[in-house]
């Protein structure tokens, strides 16, 4: 038969038609505030293995704190997303092993007590004065370097496990071409990575922690060039659908976004700066954390809109 | 076991929607929603034009991706009843990653906030009526039966017949299949 | 609407307008849904028939808790064979239309200025009845007219009889199938008539010229057309637009506007000339067919390709196709027939083709359709009035065997040769119906009264001195449907549900308006079933039994010559008037002659208009089950031609006639499914009734554009394809 001349879809239903749009700014603001502590709570567990709980100025006594908080808004950010809130419930009346959401429930109840635990390793001195008990909790964690050790390495592995998550989360909707890549968890993961790192150098007031924070996040920003690059390659290279999908991206309506705010401020600039700054060529400033930390945030909107936008038709 | 399905005769079917309007009335779905549409495939250049009518809805996927996606179990295939894909409305959270896991966007989220589509009119076929679009339509063009089940209608017209399934490629393996 | 290249474009129907684009968001939300039955649910069934349209099918209607839940065919019913047209499964939406009238309206401001007051049936109606007594002391009861459409004006037509005049008509006869009937009874002597006596289902070749079923979704029509379909008919479909039938057929002719009638003498021509024609049959039963056969001499295919664009070798493939199945060749004779003007002398064309095949009266081409005998109600005889119709003065159109709406509009206007003070219409909307509807508006200036019985604040019901709100079908009685067809039947309307609001039935308003006229005598009977039972009794049936089955069928009958069917022909000749000697006493072509139409001029297109199959005329926009499946039309414009002018698939335009008038915003519908000098809509939108928001401006009507229409000589039916639009690019 000749090709389509017309395909004519007597269908409106909103949310649906005529492109897929069931996701506002709640999913990605849920997204990117996971994949950020999940950075958080991995930087945690490194700083507190390579034993710099002693440092007095270093941040990552903060980060689980503010951690617990962020994570707290993006659960919040998921909630209001639903559209049977009453029945939130009843995700934790059953596990659903194939569904990375039933997955991601069960991972975020694991990862408060593990953030908890080690926020407790160094309390607020406010905090400690109003909760005596908080106090004393903390300082029978203190007295078990053996069981701090297993704190360190939960966050670890808990903070991995929601970073490739919040990636496979997407990934699993078979349906939505732009998302069948195995990179999207390892790429929101490394994303949330560099987000940590550059919120952990804004708080960080320990000079020589921010220069490693930021040669660390280097590391990440090209990690996640690179790991563009594979995820192009992959969609280009599988079928028709996905060519047509990575072009919403690469001559699509969703490429200006992509490549000024994702790659452009959010990754290659920041990344330019803080280069710059670690060859001391120029002072380190709070600018180049805040892009890459709005790179991040970006970058899961583009992907999200874009990814609905992505159909098999 | 049994597998319920769907096999539409484009050849006949003239596009004229009582489908979509049967259903409406049937199982009360809400204006502005639908269940069930029509699309209309035109192809070629004036006159020499092929058009293709089809009644689309859930095509009640043998590996459903709705199901599996699912976090509650909402989602969830009726075994004894065909193997429909069915939603229960008091599990449903409104999460909507069935909606974006269907590469046939046939479902949409009821005003009462659940995920609702097509549910082969379960309660007909309960008692042992064909679905409601199946009854009504005019052109006697839809069949619906156990595919599994050789000597069923359904079966015989597949073997007999030149068909397609939609989307097939997208890996769900629909059960709504169209003769041509 | 999203284009993805040039060659494949994606409409999802916002895009596309038309279907859906309501649904899904505009149109009035339906009375809180009862959502999928639970076991507790008290359910009732009730059969009666269908109003949507005039086909009138069988159907059984369910209640749930008492609230109207949806409507089914009847299996009894031969009509619906159970299953009813989108339409009638959408019925239930006229029941919960929330613009229905719900009380008796007197015009308050002057007219069509849709001020009201309301008052109570008995105002009204006294206030009526004062009225048309004065017309009728002034003017004589001849100056009022009824005019109507459907079953449901029957008490009202035996109301207006008694009253004494003559003028009862409906746009069904100059607006739709005069001409059709007028050719066939001049060359077989018996009209097609309605239900069509099409034999569709057992045809081996269907010939579709026009007649969009599918689209036009006559039930019956279009379940045997699937069946034709579904058993490999031959299907040949001649349209300037790729319909759904041109679809599903074999071979598509995509003529030419206005010129089927060359390919109909072409066509006759390849039969005679080849000898492929039935002889037995024509030799039995034809007469004039040498005169005939000279005449036609001259048309070859080659001669029809200019005019038609038809190649001649597909005229004459097509031809000998039609032979090769013959007589079960039905060559459908359409319904919507006014076209061009020359209606009937194509309709005649139609009708001589089927005699050359011989298949008027044979399996797969015309049957003869039968009616169970049900006496009428013995009233006392009517009166005869004084002066004779008015709408065909000195039988100017020699052929009209109806009452010619146009005529009494006419009338009405100039007074001649009498004057018609007074119109009561009965479910029809004359300002959608008639063509050039500023003449209707003219009309009704002249009126002493315009009384106008509808269900919702329609158009015409907008310029009416009273509205009277009627109960929808789903909520009242109406007469027996006895309508001949292939089985003979007759089929109750019974009540389902109670009206909403002070809605009244038609025999009760029929009733009541004869009362108050001193016409009691022709009111013997007190309430609708005392009149349906007595019917009934009479022909040894019960209404018991028919408001539980809803269906009543008789014996089965002989449909074809070849079962017992006696071959007459009641022509003057008493055979099939190849040559008609009557056409040619009056002035006529005894013979069919093709006449070129007139042009579009440059860069104009020919208005063409039909069905959608979820709608049936101006009356269904604002049912909120039908509109949330279209809630408005597009105007369809050939792909290529739309691309080089730069209108957009769903951009917004307006059309423009010949007269200026301009056309509501309508989106355009870009499309490889018809010709490029054509342009087509579907027929009953762009509502201009202040009292119809959800249907208010949605979508263009066609009705507004055709201010031109060419009178049939032959028979005084309008035709509306002569209309000339361009179209204009909106913001
Ligand atoms: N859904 C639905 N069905 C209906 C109705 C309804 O309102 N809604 N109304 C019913 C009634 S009362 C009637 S009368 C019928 C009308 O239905 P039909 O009798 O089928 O009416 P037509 O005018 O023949 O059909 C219009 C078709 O004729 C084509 N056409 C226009 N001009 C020409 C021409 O010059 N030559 C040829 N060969 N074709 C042409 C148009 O492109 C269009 O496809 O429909 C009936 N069925
Ligand atoms: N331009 C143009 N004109 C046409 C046609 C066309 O295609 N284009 N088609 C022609 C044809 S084929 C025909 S048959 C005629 C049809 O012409 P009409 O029969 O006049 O069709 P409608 O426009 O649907 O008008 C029906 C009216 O009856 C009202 N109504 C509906 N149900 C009821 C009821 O139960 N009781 C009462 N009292 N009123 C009710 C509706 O609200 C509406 O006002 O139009 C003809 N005129
Ligand atoms: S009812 Fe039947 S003919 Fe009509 S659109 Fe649906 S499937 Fe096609
Ligand atoms: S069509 Fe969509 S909703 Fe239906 S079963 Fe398949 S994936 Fe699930
Ligand atoms: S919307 Fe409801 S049915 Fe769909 S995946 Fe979420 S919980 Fe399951
Ligand atoms: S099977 Fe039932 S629910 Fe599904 S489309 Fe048909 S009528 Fe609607
Ligand atoms: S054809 Fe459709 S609208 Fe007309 S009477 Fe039958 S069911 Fe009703
Ligand atoms: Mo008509």
């Amino acid at each position: 038969m000749a090709d389509i001349t017309e395909l004519t879809v007597h269908r409106l239903n909103p949310m649906v038609d005529p492109g897929l749009h069931v996701w506002g700014w709640e999913i990605p603001v849920y997204l990117f505030l996971g994949g950020l502590v999940a950075g958080l709570m991995i930087l945690t567990g490194v700083f507190l293995l390579r034993r710099r709980q002693a440092r007095p100025r270093a941040s990552w006594s903060l980060l689980s704190g503010l951690g617990i908080a962020l994570l707290s808004l993006g659960m919040l950010a998921l909630f209001l997303d639903l559209e049977h809130k009453a029945y939130v419930w009843r995700l934790y009346t059953t596990f659903q092993i194939t569904s990375p959401m039933s997955w991601g429930a069960w991972i975020l109840l694991l990862v408060y007590p593990a953030l908890l635990a080690s926020f407790l390793l160094r309390v607020p001195a406010a905090l400690r004065r109003l909760f005596p008990v908080l106090q004393r909790a903390s300082g029978w964690l203190r007295g078990r370097p053996g069981l701090v050790r297993w704190v360190a390495m939960l966050d670890v592995v808990f903070g991995t496990l929601l970073g490739i998550y919040t990636g496979i989360l997407l990934s699993s909707l078979g349906a939505r071409p732009l998302w069948n890549s195995a990179l999207l968890g390892p790429l929101f993961l490394v994303s949330g990575l560099s987000s940590a790192a550059a919120f952990a150098h804004l708080v960080s007031r320990d000079h020589e922690e921010s220069t490693l924070l930021v040669r660390a996040d280097n590391g990440f920003l090209a990690a996640e060039l690179v790991l563009f690059v594979l995820f192009f390659v992959g969609l280009l290279s599988a079928t028709q659908v996905h060519i047509q999908a990575a072009r919403l991206l690469l001559g699509g309506p969703f490429t200006a976004v992509f490549w000024v705010f994702v790659v452009g401020v959010g990754i290659v600039l920041p990344l330019a700066l803080q280069l710059l700054a670690v060859r001391r060529r120029i002072a380190h400033t709070a600018l180049a954390p805040v892009l890459v930390i709005a790179g991040g945030l970006a970058l899961r909107f583009v992907l999200v809109y874009a990814g609905q936008m992505s159909h098999w038709r | 076991m049994a597998r319920y399905g769907m096999v539409i005769d484009t050849t006949r079917c003239v596009g004229c929607m009582d489908c979509v309007v049967a259903c409406k009335t049937e199982n009360g779905v809400p204006d502005g929603y639908c269940r069930d549409w029509i699309s209309e495939e035109a192809r070629g250049t004036y006159p020499t034009v092929q058009l293709e009518l089809r009644s689309e809805r859930c095509n009640h996927c043998d590996r459903p991706p709705c199901v599996a996606c699912c976090p509650t179990g909402a989602s969830h295939v009726e075994e004894e009843l065909g193997r429909i894909v069915l939603v229960a409305h008091d599990l449903c959270i409104g999460c909507k990653a069935c909606l974006s896991s269907c590469p046939y966007d046939a479902r949409f989220i009821h005003p009462e906030g659940y995920a609702d589509k097509c549910t082969f009119c379960a309660h007909r076929v309960r008692k042992g009526l064909e679905p409601a679009c199946v009854a009504v339509c005019p052109t006697r063009c839809m069949h619906f039966g156990d595919l599994d089940d050789p000597h069923s209608e359904v079966a015989q017209l597949l073997e007999s017949r030149r068909h397609h399934a939609l989307l097939a490629e997208a890996g769900t393996s629909p059960s709504i299949f169209y003769l041509t | 609407m999203t284009t993805l290249s040039r060659r494949r474009f994606l409409q999802i129907s916002t895009g596309a307008a038309g279907l859906a684009a309501a649904g899904c968001f505009a149109g009035p939300q339906l009375p809180e849904w009862l959502g999928p039955a639970a076991a507790a649910d008290e359910i009732r069934t009730t059969p009666t028939y269908c109003d949507v349209c005039f086909w009138k099918c069988g159907a059984i209607a369910t209640t749930r808790n008492g609230r109207l839940w949806k409507i089914e065919g009847n299996p009894r019913d031969p009509l619906s064979r159970g299953r009813l047209c989108p339409r009638g499964t959408g019925g239930v939406g006229a029941h919960f239309d929330r613009t229905r009238l719900t009380a008796p309206l007197i015009r308050r401001q002057n007219r069509g200025a849709e001020e009201w007051a309301e008052v109570t049936w008995g105002e009204a109606l006294d206030h009526i009845a004062r009225k048309m007594q004065a017309i009728k002391e002034r003017y004589g009861p001849e100056s009022m007219a009824l005019f109507s459409h459907g079953i449901g004006a029957n008490f009202l037509k035996h109301t207006f009889h008694a009253f004494g005049t003559p003028n009862l008509t409906a746009p069904s006869y100059a607006q739709c199938r005069g001409p059709r009937d007028a050719g066939f009874t001049l060359t077989f002597g018996e009209e097609v008539g309605t239900p069509e006596r099409t034999d569709i289902r057992n045809a081996r070749c269907l010939v579709l010229i026009g007649s969009h079923l599918g689209e036009n979704m006559h039930n019956s029509q279009v379940q045997d057309f699937a069946e034709a379909v579904g058993s490999g008919a031959s299907i040949i479909v001649v349209d300037p637009r790729f319909s759904v039938a041109a679809s599903k057929a074999h071979w598509y002719l995509p003529i030419k506007p206005g010129t089927d009638i060359a390919l109909l003498l072409a066509w006759m021509n390849v039969l005679v000339t080849e000898g492929l024609y039935d002889k037995e049959y024509v030799e039995s039963h034809g007469f004039g067919f040498e005169a005939f056969a000279a005449e036609i001499a001259p048309w070859t295919p080659e001669w029809a390709y200019p005019a038609t664009g038809i190649e001649p070798e597909t005229i004459r493939a097509t031809a000998r196709e039609m032979a090769s199945h013959r007589p079960a060749t039905l060559v459908h004779p359409g319904r919507h027939a006014t076209w061009y003007g020359d209606d009937s002398q194509r309709s005649r064309a139609v009708a001589l083709l089927n005699a050359l095949l011989g298949s008027w009266g044979r399996k797969g081409g015309f049957y003869a359709p039968a009616s169970v005998d049900i006496p009428a109600y013995p009233y006392p005889p009517y009166p005869t009035p004084a002066r004779g119709k008015v709408d065909n003065p000195e039988h100017r159109y020699p052929f009209a065997d109806g009452t010619l709406t146009t005529g009494i509009r006419a009338a009405t206007l100039t007074g001649e040769p009498y004057p018609i003070k007074g119109w009561m219409v009965y479910a029809t909307n004359l300002i959608h119906a008639l063509p050039a509807p500023e003449e209707t508006i003219r009309a009704i200036q002249n009126l002493d009264l315009l009384v106008v019985v509808d269900v919702i604040p329609s158009e015409i019901a907008g310029w009416a001195d009273v509205v009277l709100p009627e109960a929808v079908y789903l909520e009242r009685w109406d007469d027996l449907n006895t309508e001949a067809f292939r089985e003979p039947f007759v089929s109750l309307r019974q009540p389902v549900v109670e009206s909403p609001g002070d809605q009244k039935p038609n025999w009760w308003i029929a009733r009541e308006l004869a009362l108050r006229l001193g016409l009691g005598a022709w009111y013997p009977w007190k309430t609708v079933e005392e009149y349906l039972d007595h019917r009934l009794k009479a022909a040894g049936y019960s209404l018991a039994e028919i408001r539980e089955k809803g269906v009543i069928t008789g014996p089965p009958q002989p449909l074809y010559f070849e079962e017992g069917v006696p071959a007459e022909f009641p022509t003057p000749s008493g055979k099939i008037e190849f040559w008609s000697p009557q056409l040619a006493q009056a002035g006529f072509d005894p013979v069919p002659r093709f006449k070129a139409p007139e042009e579009p001029p440059p860069g104009a297109f020919r208005l063409l208009f039909g069905r959608s199959p979820v709608h049936t005329f101006s009356r269904t926009q604002t049912n909120p089950v039908l509109a949330s499946v279209q809630d408005e039309n597009e105007v369809w414009v050939n792909a290529d031609v739309a691309r080089r002018q730069g209108w957009e698939d769903g951009a917004t335009v307006r059309l423009r006639n010949q007269d200026g008038v301009v056309s509501n915003r309508v989106k355009v519908k870009a499309t490889e499914r018809i010709r490029p000098d054509c342009v087509y809509m579907v027929h009953g939108f762009g509502h201009t009734a202040k009292g119809l928001p959800p249907a208010f401006r949605k979508g263009a009507s066609d009705s507004l554009l055709v201010t031109r229409y060419a009178i049939d000589p032959l028979m005084g039916g309008t035709g509306m394809n002569i209309n000339f639009v361009t179209l204009e690019a909106e913001a």
